[in-house]
């Protein structure tokens, strides 16, 4: 090896003035100052689409020489057979959040400030001295219960689909969805250890239990794990975004916790439940323009429906379940300012009106 | 945080998961190694809570940088030899960043640890960070550096540029084929664990010393997370390392990884940092000195060496093989020449050397001169167009390599050239070991075992064979590396922009035919093969 232990006499690269920057010179392209291989779905191309579209390359557009690595099965790539959904043209979603680098650490970053600010002060005015016992046995319970639902989604579908969509563009927007899954199921699990350090009754560790045994939460582990068990990545992606979230996490999240938490003296709870909703409604919007624009394909739209209404078939049914086994719940704080139909009916309701929007038919369990 | 509210918060981090008991997660990646009995590693946790405000604040910092290098005319003063090939550099890394991103659910699925798996998913979000930022920092280039041709093409010529595939094969690594090889052995304990230092610290001082602040600030920041890729890779090694049955996949993958690796990044790195840079300082350190300091010193001695006690074997062989070629075989000087030889089809400018140049290269690699010095000279005297076709087709005592079929670099050290008969096709190879990853490493079986998650080598694996029979001028028009009036092309052996007259168009490239060598090669009969293996492992390939 080289003997690099003689001492060495210190030096500076120098700088040379070379007029290299734009417009110093005329010649041919020296104005092609935009990228030239895709068109913009706009006008002008955004950040966004400079930044995502065709850096994962694909043989239906530039790729010459194919796919250098196969798996032992299979080829290898992106193959459009990991979801039996099929499109003529998987590039052309783009993500309505136009998530990249920038606006992830932005917003999730302002998430963070607004959720500790709101637990630093919560600590500072004693705010959960005056919680009941039934109220903080609630949040122990159920919010405890929740919070695995987040992080099993995050890890066990958001992050494998990353890996299996066909195109940049989608699996960018199902990463972001699994970091927004991750960060909230970490703020609720850390919300809950802040609760069990505060001078109340609160016992921190009963959600693993609740969450394992209780009977009412039972049919939704069973619906997220038997979500995770899905090979497909669209189908996985449609039961949890479009059914699950809809008729057990909007269900739980909005039309309960959202709703009861201020009547029984607790005004954090939903500021982080808050931030969960908002991601949802962020991670929907992209779940919503990719199958809206999966039924309105021009050649396999109708082979789409048919495939997403075997989902809901599939699906709706266990969620409901899950759903109606939650009920007892509704019953249990002290302050009950809701029903469980009214909170379903609603939950119902959004539901109806998503899928009218991505083109797809009421299930009949819904109407009954 | 405090460090005893860290460790609570940790703890409560880990109770998010469970056992399942209706349904577990489906298999969507398989691997063939085993991690029953590995003991439970804790990697460095991830607190979402702190991670984004950590890392956007890093961003604000690259962001004011960038802001600050515009106002600031930095590119006045950057040198336009570097600034190209940052055209290829470019086009190509953001793919392996996103694909590491992409990775991360394989070694998710391989390692039935919950502990890890919240480091992997963070590095996942890391990933997308560097993908996105580094496509970022190209738009930037592209909108004030002064020739834009070749960055505004940039991921459709990465698509479908010999050089482009060559690096597309590093990001495809990490996301086809045996998750644990894959996601863990090649992406981190390899590429990210060696390989980083001289992509993402080594090239960026390169940069700075060229005029280019942004690519230090850029890649220094992506450098940052690094750290924790690292640490999540190392926690896999050792579950790995404590189940026997592990033992002979993880010496079969450490000398694919290392040496692919090599061969790829080496080849990469090294031309732009020994090839792109003006400064010729005698203290400036050489590829080979930074390559002894990051990869031999901290990498190989600090890291591998002492998991050889936990039963790692480590390809000490490959590690002195590759130094061997950096220094004594030339690797990255006749990698360098490749690229020039071929610059009719690349989509960056590349400037000829100067005497300034070969007294450094003289001084750093003894030697160099005799073996490269004439053709730099016939670089120069053919780099206008004319009087003459581009250097590839003229006569100046070089002979166009034969492609490598596994690392895809041709077989450019010419005694090393390996060729075979494999799958049906005679191949070459640059090396007994890139021939051995194709012929029993990336196989259904290794040693006598079933390895069914193994991956396999796929797709048109020499770019020649797409072009075979075609006119330069259609081939260079097809890949679309022609300029907007139509005929200039975006590639030029040279950096002067000032008389159009010097500049190459398609009709200089007219009537020159182009052949595969693989094409060739399979047609010649057994006697042919022979005696064109013998001269080819003979021809120095020095210009006189
Ligand atoms: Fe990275
Ligand atoms: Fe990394
Ligand atoms: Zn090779």
């Amino acid at each position: 090896m080289v003997d690099t232990t003689v001492p060495k006499t210190r030096s500076f690269p120098k700088i040379e003035f070379t007029d290299s920057e734009a417009g110093a010179k005329e010649f041919p392209s020296s104005k092609s100052r935009t990228y030239s291989y895709y068109k913009p779905a706009k006008l002008r191309s955004t950040m966004y689409e400079d930044v995502t579209v065709d850096v994962q390359p694909d043989p239906d557009r530039h790729l010459t020489q194919g796919w250098l690595y196969g798996f032992g099965d299979g080829p290898g790539g992106y193959p459009v057979e990991w979801t039996k959904a099929v499109s003529t043209n998987w590039h052309a979603f783009l993500d309505p959040n136009e998530e990249w680098e920038q606006t992830i650490y932005r917003n999730n970053a302002a998430v963070v400030r607004q959720v500790s600010l709101c637990l630093d002060n919560a600590k500072r005015a004693r705010a959960y001295s005056h919680w009941t016992p039934t109220w903080s046995t609630f949040i122990a319970r159920n919010l405890g219960a929740w919070m695995h639902v987040e992080n099993g989604l995050a890890l066990h579908v958001f992050t494998p689909a990353n890996r299996q969509g066909p195109t940049n563009m989608i699996n960018t927007s199902l990463c972001v969805a699994a970091a927004h899954k991750m960060r909230f199921a970490q703020d609720l699990a850390l919300f809950n250890l802040d609760l069990s350090e505060a001078d109340i009754a609160f016992d921190g560790s009963v959600h693993k239990d609740v969450w394992q045994n209780a009977p009412e939460w039972q049919p939704t582990r069973q619906l997220v794990e038997e979500i995770t068990a899905v090979h497909d990545w669209g189908e996985q992606v449609f039961a949890t975004s479009i059914v699950l979230e809809q008729l057990v996490g909007q269900l739980f999240r909005s039309e309960l916790v959202m709703q009861i938490a201020a009547r029984n003296g607790d005004y954090v709870t939903p500021t982080i439940v808050g931030t969960g909703e908002n991601d949802y409604a962020r991670d929907l919007a992209g779940s919503r323009a990719l199958f809206k624009m999966l039924t309105r394909d021009e050649q396999h739209g109708a082979a789409n429906k048919v495939l997403f209404e075997g989902w809901l078939a599939t699906w709706v049914p266990k969620a409901i379940a899950a759903a109606r086994a939650l009920q007892p719940i509704w019953s249990q704080p002290a302050e009950k300012t809701i029903t469980f139909a009214t909170s379903f009916d609603a939950a119902q309701e959004k539901f109806r009106q998503l899928l009218d929007e991505i083109g797809l038919d009421t299930p009949k369990e819904l109407d009954r | 945080m405090s460090r005893q509210s860290l460790t609570k918060a940790h703890a409560k981090i880990s109770e998010l998961t469970w056992e399942p008991t209706f349904a577990t997660p489906a298999t969507k990646f398989g691997t063939d190694y085993t991690f029953e009995k590995a003991p439970k590693k804790d990697p460095l946790k991830q607190i979402m809570r702190s991670y984004f405000p950590m890392e956007e604040e890093k961003d604000n910092r690259v962001f004011g940088a960038m802001d600050g290098a515009i106002r600031g005319n930095m590119f006045r003063q950057v040198q336009q030899r570097w600034m190209e090939w940052q055209k290829l550099f470019l086009s190509i890394i953001p793919f392996p960043e996103i694909s590491a991103a992409r990775a991360m659910p394989l070694a998710i699925d391989a390692v039935p640890n919950p502990e890890i798996h919240n480091g992997l998913a963070v590095q996942m979000i890391d990933e997308v960070r560097h993908s996105t930022i580094q496509m970022n920092l190209k738009k930037l280039y592209m909108n004030n550096y002064i020739d834009p041709a070749g960055f505004d093409m940039t991921e459709k010529a990465f698509a479908n540029n010999y050089a482009g595939t060559i690096g597309r094969q590093f990001g495809e690594g990490f996301i086809t084929g045996d998750a644990i090889t894959a996601a863990n052995i090649y992406l981190t304990v390899v590429a990210e664990t060696a390989f980083t230092n001289t992509l993402f610290v080594a090239m960026p001082d390169e940069a700075a010393a060229n005029g280019d602040y942004l690519l230090p600030t850029v890649f220094h920041s992506v450098q940052s997370d690094e750290s924790r890729h690292i640490s999540n890779g190392y926690s896999i090694l050792l579950m790995a390392l404590a189940d026997e049955r592990n033992r002979p996949l993880l010496e079969r993958d450490m000398r694919y990884a290392w040496w692919n690796n090599h061969c790829v990044v080496d080849a990469a790195i090294g031309t732009f940092i020994e090839y792109g840079t003006k400064d010729r300082r005698k203290d400036r350190e050489s590829y080979a000195e930074m390559w002894q300091r990051w990869i031999y010193d901290d990498y190989y001695r600090s890291y591998l060496l002492p998991l050889e006690k936990y039963g790692l074997v480590i390809p000490h062989d490959l590690v002195e093989e590759a130094w061997n070629r950096i220094t004594k075989k030339f690797y990255v000087h006749e990698v360098a020449r490749f690229f020039a030889t071929g610059w009719p089809v690349n989509y960056w400018r590349i400037d000829g050397m100067t005497d300034a140049d070969f007294e450094w290269f003289e001084d750093k690699y003894p030697g160099w001169y005799a073996r490269f010095g004439k053709w730099w000279e016939a670089y120069n005297r053919l780099k206008y167009p004319g009087k003459n076709k581009p250097i590839a087709f003229e006569d100046v005592g070089y002979e166009y390599p034969h492609r490598c079929w596994t690392c895809m670099v041709p077989a450019l050290i010419r005694e090393d050239m390996v060729v075979d008969k494999v799958d049906g096709q005679w191949r070459t190879y640059c090396s007994e070991t890139c021939a051995w990853t194709d012929t029993t490493a990336f196989r259904p079986e290794y040693q006598g075992r079933e390895t069914p998650n193994m991956g396999r080598l796929t797709g048109a694996r020499e770019w020649e064979t797409l072009h075979h029979g075609k006119d330069l001028a259609d081939i260079i028009k097809d890949l679309g590396y022609v300029r907007d009036d139509g005929k200039t092309l975006i590639p030029q052996p040279h950096l002067d922009l000032d008389d159009p007259k010097k500049l190459w168009t398609l009709d200089d490239v007219r009537g020159i035919p182009f052949g595969s060598p693989n094409v060739t090669l399979n047609q010649m009969t057994d006697a042919e093969r022979d005696a064109w293996a013998a001269s080819y492992r003979a021809n120095k390939n020095v210009s006189v």
